[in-house]
């Protein structure tokens, strides 16, 4: 057993730390008020190399593993909860499918500007009826001679209304369905067919584009198959895991937020003659936080540590969903009700994490789906099949 | 016992539901988008009485018993919280504190035109360093000597800063605590008295189309006649409104909880996945079950703390459990009933959005639940001989 962080890992945390705090955290408010994709910072990610986080040296990343993506992660959703989710959604599903199922070329191709930052991917499987459903996706591809003939939409696209390349999942054979007939392929959305139909207004995660994607009569190569045809199902799922985990991460830094702003204010803000660090309904609020906190942090690396050394990891990636989506959100909701009326108010960040936290219990697999997930994992092993 | 409204209830909710559906409910997003004050609704509110609700006749008031009250702010709720606290802050905390505590003069003054929608209330409490510890006032009440000779009455000097001030800037009148020379003393300052200016309005997270606004009282010049109630006074004026007020705060997370269950069960029929509408999964039927359970418990219980209002006791006790177990509720159920629709739940374009945000609200608005348990444990342990500072 050995929990430290490597030097390099730690190294890598305090550039980011300071990345974040100098580039990042002086703009999130903005970003949020004026629904505004932070380019800048992303272009900027890219140039230091952490856009390819964990991507092989080879394709133009950097080599530090899921490990280091996870620090990544926590660092940035520490100050920013849509830079965390534009990042999330590049890396962590978008350009993931590549590396995990992409040929040489296609990662030649593709993965070395993603991991470079020089392009942005979104990851395109929700549809209007196919969220969690995954299985009931209903967009068309028909082969047509050395291409494949796209046509239908997605909606809730993370990225989706700036994504230079989308991995999208169509259905490739309907009699089939989610067992071999349902294929990725890899979109480049300046291609004729492509368009964004729609953003969407959502509560919180502002700096975000979550967009609505048509598809018409889209003429895709076939060398842009990712993975098998009709086996489109299995990278996704891989993707989806990984990303299980770093959104988890994203919710230790949330958290961690959540806890340091919610002691500097009980250290100084008086009411009944006293600091409110004095008061036992803030110490138990205090405690209980920290204690949640550091739960999720431990499983976080933990399960990092599981994918790098190559070990199976998906149940574990899907609790770290489950519980650091509700860890983050009951955290700053916590911050925020200690903070009184100042909480509640735009003018301090609080309010903005309050927003941008829901969205961990809903994008990605909601927390009912991880449950699911879960349960089925467990009853499988003592040999019953769970239906969703 | 009788849990049955009598006939003259039934008529008012059908009325209020009328109203609301009408009035409220097309309205309510475009407000909170705009972050506007619900100036129109407030003007025909008025025409049917509703901003003189527990008034009495005399002074143009609907005279409306409090079960009643609750169940307009209720039903306002549902389609529209912010609409439903400017109304209560209005009628609950300015309204009836004059009702309770001022002259027959300050009452002919004042409570028609309130009543009739010319006027409206706002109250003004909570200061940057005197939240839920109002004994730590800094805002200051001096008296002036009467002008020697003329006869020209005194009056009062009011210096400081008031924060979170609901309906600040929409207001005609607003009721003000400051520490007089002997204790908590409350005054009515109309909005164009001298050394008064309505200030910087909060963002706020949810609850858009309420004013909050910031007071500054410079040398702000008072008459006599303008202060509520007896010198130090003004602590028992300000008790006695937010326990009202936490009965209403009460009733409309109690509609906002109900109609989140509404919309959310409905779309659970209506969403399918995994081949069947998710109101067939079982973990969709444990929320909107346990809600209901929840919206059920906390409906008696703000019908039973209105009733106790009725009967002309002490109820600050039952407001303040009534106040606390709301918020927990509303939040709860608000929260759950985002997750049954998902992304939809997420999206500004659906209300649920807009419900959750203002739901949050309840914790802290009218004292937050920190401040309510501890009044509850204070007379629970009261009770057992021993006496708890906050």
């Amino acid at each position: 057993m050995d929990f430290t962080f490597s030097p390099e890992h730690i190294a890598l945390r305090r550039m980011i730390r300071e990345f974040a705090e100098t580039e990042i955290a002086p703009i999130a408010a903005e970003l949020d008020r004026e629904h505004r994709v932070p380019f800048e910072v992303l272009r900027k990610l890219g140039e230091i190399g952490l856009l390819g986080v964990c991507f092989p040296q080879e394709y133009g990343g950097m080599g530090a593993g899921e490990m280091g993506y996870c620090i990544l992660m926590e660092e940035l959703g520490r100050v920013c909860t849509s830079t965390g989710t534009n990042v999330g959604a590049h890396i962590g599903i978008g350009a993931m499918a590549i590396h995990l199922d992409g040929t040489p070329e296609q990662k030649e191709k593709y993965l070395t500007p993603l991991a470079r930052g020089e392009k942005i991917a979104a990851f395109g499987l929700t549809e209007s009826g196919a969220g969690s459903d995954a299985a009931s996706v209903r967009t068309r591809a028909v082969r047509e001679g050395d291409s494949w003939i796209l046509d239908g939409s997605k909606v809730f696209i993370t990225n989706g209304g700036y994504a230079d390349i989308v991995t999208v999942m169509a259905v490739t054979d309907p009699t089939l369905g989610a067992r071999g007939g349902i294929t990725a392929f890899i979109v480049e959305t300046d291609w004729e067919g492509f368009s964004v139909a729609r953003e969407e207004d959502k509560m919180g995660i502002r700096g975000t584009s979550t967009a609505e994607l048509v598809f018409e009569e889209l003429r895709v190569p076939h060398e842009n198959v990712l993975g098998k045809v009709g086996e489109g199902f299995i990278p996704f799922m891989k993707s989806l895991d990984m990303g299980r985990l770093t959104l988890g991460a994203a919710c230790v830094g949330g958290a961690q937020m959540a806890l340091e702003t919610a002691v500097r204010w009980a250290k100084t803000r008086k009411q009944f003659g006293v600091e409110l660090a004095h008061k036992q309904s803030v110490q138990w609020k205090i405690a209980n936080m920290a204690t949640e906190l550091e739960a999720l942090r431990s499983l976080v690396y933990r399960v990092a540590w599981l994918v790098d050394t190559g070990q199976p990891f998906s149940q574990l990636a899907a609790m770290c969903k489950l519980y650091g989506s509700e860890v983050a959100s009951r955290a700053i909701d916590t911050a925020l009700q200690i903070h009184g009326g100042l909480g509640f108010s735009r003018d301090f960040p609080l309010e903005r994490g309050f927003r941008d936290a829901r969205i961990g219990e809903i994008y990605e697999g909601t927390s009912e789906i991880q449950r699911i997930v879960i349960a089925s994992n467990i009853f499988r092993e003592h040999g019953v099949r769970i239906r969703p | 016992m009788d849990f049955t409204f009598s006939e003259e209830q039934e008529m008012f909710h059908a009325m209020f539901r009328d109203f609301s559906a009408k009035e409220v409910a097309p309205k309510a997003e475009e407000l909170d988008h705009e972050e506007q004050p619900p100036l129109d609704t407030l003007r025909k509110a008025a025409n049917q009485g509703f901003l003189g609700a527990t008034l009495p006749e005399d002074y143009l008031g609907a005279e409306l018993d409090y079960v009643s009250y609750a169940l307009l702010i209720e039903t306002l709720a549902r389609d529209c919280m912010s609409t439903a606290v400017t109304l209560a802050t209005h009628v609950s905390l300015v309204a009836m504190s004059i009702l309770e505590h001022g002259t027959d003069a300050q009452k002919e003054e004042w409570l028609p035109p309130m009543a009739a929608g010319e006027m409206i209330g706002s109250f003004a409490l909570t200061e940057p360093d005197a939240g839920s510890d109002a004994m730590a006032l800094q805002t200051r009440a001096t008296y002036l000597p009467p002008l020697t000779g003329g006869g020209q009455e005194g009056g009062m000097i009011l210096d400081g800063v008031k924060t979170w001030v609901a309906n600040g800037e929409i207001a005609g009148l607003s009721l003000v605590f400051a520490q007089g020379p002997v204790g908590v003393e409350a005054f009515l300052v109309p909005k164009d008295a001298t050394g008064l200016t309505v200030g910087y309005r909060e963002p706020t997270l949810g609850l858009r189309s309420v004013t909050f606004n910031t007071l500054y009282l410079e040398s702000c010049r008072v008459p006599e006649a303008n202060r509520l109630g007896e010198p130090g006074e003004g602590w028992t004026v300000a008790q006695r409104a937010q326990n009202r007020m936490a009965v209403a705060l009460a009733a409309a997370g109690l509609g906002v909880s109900e109609n989140t269950l509404d919309v959310a069960a409905q779309y659970a029929t209506e969403r399918v996945q995994f081949g069947v509408p998710i109101a067939k999964k079982q973990a969709i039927q444990s929320y909107i079950a346990e809600a209901m359970g929840e919206v059920e418990a906390l409906r008696y219980l703000v019908y039973h703390a209105a009733w106790l209002a009725d009967q002309g006791g002490d109820f600050s006790f039952d407001a303040s459990v009534v106040k606390a177990f709301g918020a927990r509720v509303a939040c709860s159920v608000t929260n759950r009933m985002v997750q049954v629709m998902g992304g939809y739940g997420y999206m500004e374009d659906y209300p649920m959005a807009r419900k959750y945000r203002d739901a949050r609200a309840l914790s802290i608005i009218g004292g937050p639940t920190e401040l309510h348990d501890i009044r509850v444990a204070q007379r629970i342990f009261a009770d057992l001989d021993l006496e708890i500072a906050p």
